[in-house]
């Protein structure tokens, strides 16, 4: 076996013994409307961090000020008031006996086998800023690298930006939306964000391509999914699987993975050849539908039958319930749509497809979002220095519309192959598990192995931290200050984050963090503030509001300034596109030499034996960081992996039985996981609910509890647009033995 | 006063968040829950039928638990809520045994435990955390002595169901269909 440079450590038993734009119309009641449940109790406003939604709440502890529970806020358009499973069991996040408890520096011990020791914090971080300076002088900063997700990573954004380094990555990008946002941008002009501006509620009609809202708990979107049934609408669910929404949808369209462009396609051939677009808003608004009209006219029902397998009668159903609601109908844009690398064009026809139902901007389909802005504390008003090249050079030429740094480049210019000028040589990994967050692990291994240093800030030992060479331990969200909350949504809010109780052992805030490394590495300029409270108070002096009342409402309730959430009738718009139209046609995309419209290409299929890997979510978890939360891990300790009757029964395989699954490339899970055999499933699918199969064992709870999707995702197609990595074209079979002692006998 | 609830399986998408709110709320040890949620298919690949429903104790109008038990420790209190008092409670099981929804169990303190429909909430003129964090509002709870309540209402113009009538218990948990 290959010696790395950069063992694997098990974190183990370390540190266990160790203990506006607009007027506020706020009154200070508004945020009082609930009861309290209990005198003794006290609650402290603060947004959720289990999951990227950030919905408002209230933290309640006990009589003993211990950490009681989380109630949502009701004056917070994203929860409503009602937080879903993860916010209500984010109580777990600071419970969990397995945190990280003391900063860890990685030795080596005389034998030459490595391990980390607890260290204190002025050793940890003098180490760290000593040794990015040093490489930061041999270099530059731009060769140091940010890889993060959620609040924390804020903060290190601003460490990095004083420190010249723009090389900054969140998986939240291009292995998520990036396809999305890019087409919506050059379909309208506009990115959508988060939360994404679906009017659901008022919308007659919503029609879901592979997004199983329900099972992933968006929370706003929930809620209204929930209103549009009450009132009986219209939902279309196009899903191998027959998913929660599938049994709620009135037609439900089972397609062949892979083959949604094809559909897509179908629909708008129908919408256009039947006359049911919306020829006032098109004509008005729109440019290219004569060309698209002319491009679409192959793309018939029955083609699209021979590739989806859909019935093509249900597929021209489909398109007049869709027709007959607009403009109220939400062809839903998704969020993790990185699946087969030809997901921008997938998202440019869900956008089409909007725009021919005059969805955009309209009531019951697409409103347009406000936020509030705030005020700058004057550490954060300093010129940050130019970086002399960014993640943009590393692969130059490929990926033209990647508009935020891409995690897979950054590993590409970390990687010993990587032959280029802009060579990155260091870490600092911020909430963010890399290994399981991005595909292809062994890549990542084999790009972290040859870093001559790695920061990583976690709270929980993810498996990510047992590469780095210094491992800090951050606060839960619920036990510091942090950035201030300014959610896009219907009306502008800011939230409030403080802390409900001490932190556990060692553990500290980001903000700490990025301060004292900035402060010794003579950055102080930008980190010119005592306490993250003066930070707020200065932001907050803008809206008129003081910290003290922010703490006492938890949340902001803006007015918009102007009625615009809808288009008016007459509105001249000119939209922020080359053409200054909705662009059916995309003349970007043209003069960038990629397809003005999309194409459908047949994508490979598994092979005998195999079956395509579909992956997704449960409700009761995040990604793969609350596998190991007490609470949620009480409501789902392990997944399992769902396969049709048929083809169990062909394989002799029995529900609740555990297998291994094995990829095309012959990586073998780590760990079994249990069949649940059910007829949700196509026969030529499997289902692997994504963000279990831990591997580092200090997750006592989450260790070895199922198989790592990413694990077996080894197969990585790379939209050529922007970058972004599609996953979906993996295939897996079943090894009913262990594999592994196999081998050993 | 007879206090029920009227559950929307049309609406519920099966989160369990109504699970851990009850969990957090009520200081149920993990591993323990007072209400679970259960997903019932019919069918065959793709002509299928799922329903999903939340369940819990059904506070019974004719309760077996309480004719069974040899303490008094269970109990029915104002508005027919079903109640367990831990410390006459010597944790025989009988009730556990004699409840045809399997809605008791014992906790690691030696006692039974059971939904009590938030009962200190409802005191304070709150919903059952359940029914009150529901992010798909398919929870409802309410007096259905009440013509005008809402629960009564939902009762009065949607089809609904109980689970298990033939056990004669007279639940107060409806189920929308």
């Amino acid at each position: 076996m290959k010696t790395t440079r950069r063992q694997f450590i098990k974190i183990s038993g370390l540190g266990a013994g160790s203990l506006a734009l607009a007027t506020p119309t706020f009154n200070l009641l508004s945020g009082k409307q609930k009861p309290q449940d209990d005198i003794k109790s006290k609650r402290y406003p603060n947004y959720c961090e289990i999951c990227f939604w950030n919905c408002a709440g209230w933290v309640y502890t006990n009589e003993e000020g211990k950490i009681w529970k989380i109630i949502g806020h009701d004056d917070d358009p994203n929860s409503n008031g009602r937080f879903c499973p993860r916010g209500t069991g984010g109580v777990g996040s600071y419970y969990d006996d397995d945190r990280l408890k003391t900063p860890l520096i990685r030795y080596t011990k005389e034998d030459g086998s490595q391990d980390y020791r607890e260290a204190t914090w002025d050793e940890a971080l003098d180490l760290i800023a000593t040794k990015v300076s040093e490489i930061k002088n041999k270099y530059g900063a731009e060769s140091i690298a940010l890889f993060n997700h959620g609040s924390a990573g804020k903060h290190f954004t601003h460490l990095f930006r004083a420190m010249g380094s723009s090389n900054i990555a969140a998986p939240a990008n291009a292995q998520c939306k990036t396809p999305r946002e890019n087409a919506f941008k050059l379909t309208f002009g506009h990115e959508l964000h988060s939360p994404e501006p679906l009017d659901i509620q008022n919308a007659d009609c919503m029609v879901l391509i592979g997004s199983h809202l329900g099972e992933n708990m968006h929370n706003g979107q929930v809620q209204e999914m929930s209103m549009l049934i009450e009132r009986g609408g219209t939902i279309i669910t196009v899903d191998p699987r027959y998913s929660v929404v599938a049994s709620k949808s009135k037609i439900w369209l089972p397609i062949k993975p892979s083959t949604d462009i094809a559909l897509l396609l179908a629909w708008i051939n129908v919408i256009i050849n039947e006359n049911r677009y919306d020829k006032e808003y098109i004509e008005k608004h729109a440019h290219g539908f004569n060309e698209l009209k002319e491009y679409i006219q192959p793309f018939t029902p029955e083609w699209a039958s021979l590739i989806t397998t859909l019935d093509p009668t249900q597929i021209v159903l489909a398109a007049r319930e869709m027709a007959a609601a607009a403009p109220a109908v939400i062809v839903h844009p998704g969020r993790h749509v990185t699946w087969y690398g030809d997901d921008t064009q997938r998202l440019r026809a869900v956008a089409i497809l909007n725009a021919l139902l005059g969805s955009w901007g309209r009531k019951g389909g697409f409103f347009f979002s406000s936020s509030a802005s705030v005020g700058k504390h004057p550490a954060y008003k300093v010129p940050y220095p130019k970086p002399k090249w960014s993640w943009m050079d590393i692969r130059p030429g490929d990926f033209p519309l990647a508009n935020t740094g891409i995690t897979n480049v950054l590993v590409d210019g970390s990687h010993p192959d990587y032959t280029g000028e802009n060579k990155i040589k260091a870490w600092f990994v911020v909430g963010s598990n890399l290994p399981v967050s991005i595909p292809n692990k062994q890549r990542t291994l084999e790009a972290m192995d040859n870093m001559e240093f790695i920061v990583v800030v976690d709270t929980m030992p993810m498996e990510i931290t047992s590469y780095a060479d210094v491992v800090l331990p951050e606060a839960t969200y619920l036990e510091r200050y942090d950035i201030l909350r300014l959610a896009e949504n219907r009306y502008p809010t800011v939230a409030l984050r403080m802390p409900a109780a001490e932190p556990r052992w060692e553990s500290k805030p980001g903000w700490w963090m990025a301060k004292q490394l900035g402060d010794r590495m003579g950055l102080n300029q930008y980190f010119a503030f005592e306490s993250y409270e003066e930070v707020l108070e200065a932001e907050l002096s803008k809206l008129g509001v003081t910290l003290e009342q922010m703490k006492e409402i938890g949340v902001l309730k803006l007015e918009r300034p102007y009625d615009d959430a809808y288009m008016h009738e007459g509105d001249e718009i000119e939209f922020e596109t080359p053409t200054g139209k909705i662009e059916l046609l995309s003349t970007e995309l043209a003069a960038l030499g990629f397809d003005p419209f999309p194409k459908y290409t047949a994508h490979a299929e598994p092979p005998a034996g195999y079956y395509y890997l579909n992956y997704g979510r449960v409700p009761m978890h995040t990604f793969s960081r609350t596998s190991n939360n007490p609470n949620l891990s009480d409501l789902k300790k392990e997944h399992d992996v769902w396969i049709n009757p048929i083809v169990a029964n062909d394989w002799g395989i029995k529900n609740g039985q555990y297998i291994w699954l094995q990829n095309q490339a012959g990586v073998i899970s780590d760990f079994p996981v249990k069949v649940r055999v059910t007829e949700r499933i196509r026969w030529d699918s499997v289902f692997l609910p994504h963000g279990f199969g831990h591997n580092n064992p200090k997750l006592s709870r989450a260790h070895g509890k199922g198989v790592s999707d990413t694990q077996l995702i080894s197969n990585v197609m790379h939209d050529p647009i922007n970058g972004s990595t599609g996953m979906r074209l993996n295939f897996v079979t079943f090894l009913t033995e262990d594999p592994r002692k196999e081998t050993e006998a | 006063m007879r206090y029920g609830m009227v559950i929307d399986t049309i609406k519920c998408v099966g989160c369990t968040d109504c699970v851990v709110a009850c969990q957090t709320e009520n200081n149920v040890p993990l591993g323990y829950a007072r209400d679970w949620v259960v997903e019932a298919v019919v069918g065959t690949y793709p002509e299928l039928h799922l329903e999903i429903r939340t369940e819990r104790c059904n506070h019974c109008i004719d309760t077996p638990c309480v004719r069974t038990c040899p303490t008094g420790a269970s109990h029915i209190i104002e508005g027919g809520i079903v109640k367990v008092t831990a410390n006459e409670c010597i944790g025989c099981g009988a009730c556990i045994e004699s409840c045809p929804y399997d809605a008791r169990y014992v906790h690691p303190n030696g006692y039974v435990d059971k939904c009590t429909f938030c009962d200190h909430r409802v005191a304070n003129g709150q919903d059952p955390a359940c029914v009150s964090v529901c992010p798909t509002y398919c929870m409802h709870f309410g007096d259905l002595d009440d013509p005008n309540s809402e629960v009564s209402k939902l009762l009065a113009t949607r089809n609904s169901k109980v689970l298990a009538p033939e056990a004669g218990t007279k639940p107060q948990i409806f189920y929308l269909i």
